[in-house]
């Protein structure tokens, strides 16, 4: 990972809601790297924190949320300071977003190709006829048949999945450096879906375009990723290429993770889901978050955060077990960010299991 | 028409020929008709799923929503129990059949707390005797679908995707159903959870007997929780089989391209995979291709497919498809 061509760093970010019930903390320190024109894979629980990373980047987070600490560079410049006019180019020229859920997205009084057209004029050159012009060719682009007469129709007249290709549509016309795309095909049909996906490798290519893919499903990563983090409870457990993940999952999460894909040769058997229940993030526990579900759990789980540690292959995660292992077997990475040698000494508490 | 639908005591769900049409604007004073369902039948038995799949806009909310006389259906028979659908019996109807919706967003009123979402349907039908059971039974039902007791008294905009759609099962399970339309039930859970729901979904049927008709693009998921499939093509069902039949020998060419599709969740083999890319336009449901829908983007088209609809035929053992060619 050459450090040189990397457009977007999150550092230790911290974003929490304000609720009646006390402070959600939804992020709690997720640290990555997107590099130029690569594809960057997130997976994680349901209620991870995905998404309201997506969302504090873009800082469109909802009135009762904020950055409560860490950096977030956009080509090396902090934007979490940038002031609100700077951050409305950043949305749209810089950065597009796909969202989740469609329809919360297009506003349902106006026409598919009022709402497409207005986004192409606030954020490039085509006004007019040439933005109009320019709706009906990216609808085109994402599958949506007769897009002359389809820009006259409203959100309720489209399918779910059409609602997504307009929401693509609207994040492409921009050709933005960075996309980020939240679950953006989780409404559509696996042919349509691997035209999308196509269709975004495509401009990635050809405009050297940044993505950032949130999705639970395996096989849209396992087709896109570069490099994939996984999150539990608001925080990264685990990073890596996307062999390392799917081939050499390192954290406890990840590997229940794999472990629950339904498959053709595990027909009429029961699937394997990750027992217990998802932890409260008004209440975050003390170690490790994953570690009331982990069968592998020990001692120093529940007593301490695991940090993250590097393999000499520059697979990074975040479990105590792991770090057993890979210590066992060698493969810990103990220079620092700073080439000096790291702190072991957390290493030899490890091996004090209950 | 003169041949009348009799329905069959086997099955607790069928459709028969259901059409739904919806009027579309299309210039000032035209309205064309949108033909979202044009002709689907099908049947279910008490304790079965149907799993339902297609492209996107082929129809298959339309199908559900249809059934559940969501909207008043342009034509057709659907029967629930022996019972005819229609105006007067569907309220006596609800209770039995339920639906989660697809898009857990607009479906949930962000201003009502868990809670009360949840102990609606059961407030509707009068589920409980007292504060405390209808209590016990909203903290079953989040129990069942993975929430947190916690959450009950959250409101459904302060929850992710997947946590949502948790909701909407919590709700559609409240009233007991026998048959459930699940519509892109798991596609938002990450797939622990969705592993854990769809084994709720299989423990319910096994205990309590309940049917679904089961409508997702993860063909994975479909393969695994249906023991029949039904594909369909802009508002037609295009093939029909039994889950591994259809998964192992399918036939029509839809559906081959659709299975070479699925994403694979292994990065070496997605990436090398090889797709049946699908030529031509998807084309609208506004403008139907005359003869089989299917034509004006299949590879086996011949003279026959432009002039004629391929009826659904028997291939052998309920395998049916609807292809002049195959
Ligand atoms: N406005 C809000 N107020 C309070 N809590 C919130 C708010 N928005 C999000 N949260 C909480 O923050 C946590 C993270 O939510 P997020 O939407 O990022 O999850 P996610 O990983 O995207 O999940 P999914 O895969 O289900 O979409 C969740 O537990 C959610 O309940
Ligand atoms: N209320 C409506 N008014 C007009 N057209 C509609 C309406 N609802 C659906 N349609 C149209 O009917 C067709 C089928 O839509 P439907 O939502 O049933 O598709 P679907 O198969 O569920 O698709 P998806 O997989 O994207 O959810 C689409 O062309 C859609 O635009
Ligand atoms: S009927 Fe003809 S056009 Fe339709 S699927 Fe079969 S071969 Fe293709
Ligand atoms: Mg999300
Ligand atoms: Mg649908």
């Amino acid at each position: 990972m050459a450090e040189n061509n990397v457009i977007l760093s999150v550092q230790d970010l911290h974003t929490s809601f304000t609720t009646d019930h006390g402070e959600v903390m939804a992020v709690n320190g997720v640290t990555f790297n997107l590099n130029e024109g690569m594809t960057l894979g997130i997976v994680g629980e349901s209620g991870s924190g995905k998404s309201v990373t997506a969302y504090s980047i873009m800082q469109i987070l909802e009135k009762n949320g904020s950055i409560k600490s860490g950096k977030i560079l956009f080509k090396g410049e902090d934007i979490t300071r940038w002031p609100e006019a700077k951050m409305r180019d950043f949305r749209g020229k810089k950065c597009s977003i796909i969202f989740q859920d469609p329809m919360t997205s297009l506003n349902p009084v106006f026409t598919i190709g009022w709402q497409l057209k207005e986004a192409i004029e606030l954020h490039t050159d085509r006004k007019g006829k040439a933005a109009e012009d320019r709706a009906i060719e990216m609808l085109k682009l994402v599958g949506v048949n007769e897009p002359e007469k389809r820009i006259h129709q409203y959100p309720f007249e489209f399918s779910g999945g059409m609602r997504q290709r307009v929401m693509i549509a609207m994040a492409l016309a921009c050709e933005p450096d960075i996309l980020i795309a939240d679950e953006p095909t989780t409404a559509l049909d696996v042919t349509i879906q691997a035209q999308i996906l196509e269709l975004m490798q495509d401009l990635q290519k050809k405009m050297k375009m940044a993505i950032i893919i949130v999705t639970h499903d395996l096989g849209v990563i396992a087709q896109m990723a570069d490099e994939i983090i996984v999150m539990y409870g608001g925080r990264v457990c685990e990073r890596g290429t996307a062999e390392d993940i799917f081939y050499r999952p390192a954290h406890e999460y990840t590997k229940g993770l794999l472990r629950s894909i339904p498959s053709v040769d595990k027909i009429g058997q029961r699937l394997v889901p990750i027992s217990g229940t998802p932890i409260n993030l008004l209440n975050l526990p003390k170690g490790c978050a994953f570690c009331p579900r982990c069968d592998q759990a020990m001692k120093i789980c529940l007593e301490q955060q695991p940090p993250e540690t590097r393999t000499i292959d520059g697979h990074l995660s975040s479990c105590w077990k792991a770090i057993e292992e890979e210590a066992a077997a060698g493969l810990i990475d103990l220079t620092g960010p700073d080439g000096k040698p790291e702190d072991t000494s957390k290493l030899a508490e490890v091996s004090e299991k209950d | 028409m003169a041949d009348k639908f009799t329905p069959d005591s086997q099955y607790l769900v069928q459709a028969h020929d259901m059409k739904m049409y919806f009027p579309v604007k299309t210039g000032w004073f035209h309205t064309t008709p949108l033909k979202a369902v044009d002709g689907v039948s099908f049947d279910i038995k008490p304790g079965e799923t149907l799993g339902l799949v297609g492209e996107s806009g082929c129809g298959k909310t339309t199908v559900g929503r249809t059934l559940l006389r969501l909207y008043k259906p342009t034509g057709g028979d659907m029967y629930f129990g022996g019972k005819r659908i229609d105006e007067k019996s569907i309220g006596g109807l609800r209770k039995d059949m339920q639906m989660v919706f697809q898009d857990p967003y607009s479906s949930l009123n962000p201003r009502m707390t868990v809670e009360d979402i949840i102990g609606e349907p059961l407030d509707v039908h009068k589920l409980y005797s007292g504060k405390k059971e209808r209590r016990e039974k909203i903290l079953y039902l989040m129990e069942l679908v993975g929430l947190n007791a916690e959450h009950a008294t959250r409101y459904a905009h302060e929850f992710s995707g997947g946590q949502r759609q948790r909701i909407g099962i919590a709700r559609a399970l409240a009233t007991n159903p026998s048959f459930i339309v699940c519509d892109e039930a798991v596609s938002a859970l990450d797939v622990s959870i969705q592993a854990q729901v769809i084994n709720m979904f299989e423990d319910l049927q096994k205990k309590l007997g309940v049917a679904y008709l089961f409508i997702a693009h993860d063909l994975l998921v479909v393969h695994h929780i249906s023991n029949r499939i039904a594909v369909m093509y802009l508002g037609r069902m295009v093939e029909t089989a039994e889950s591994n039949e259809l998964n192992n020998n399918p036939i029509h060419p839809y559906t081959q391209s659709l299975l070479s599709a699925v994403p694979y969740p292994d990065p070496k083999e997605a990436k090398a995979r090889k797709r049946i890319i699908l030529e031509g336009d998807v084309p609208s449901p506004l403008h139907m291709p005359s003869g089989c829908p299917f034509r004006t983007r299949c590879r086996y088209a011949t003279d026959q497919c432009k002039a004629e609809m391929p009826p659904l035929t028997d291939k052998g053992g309920g395998h049916k498809v609807a292809c002049w060619n195959r």
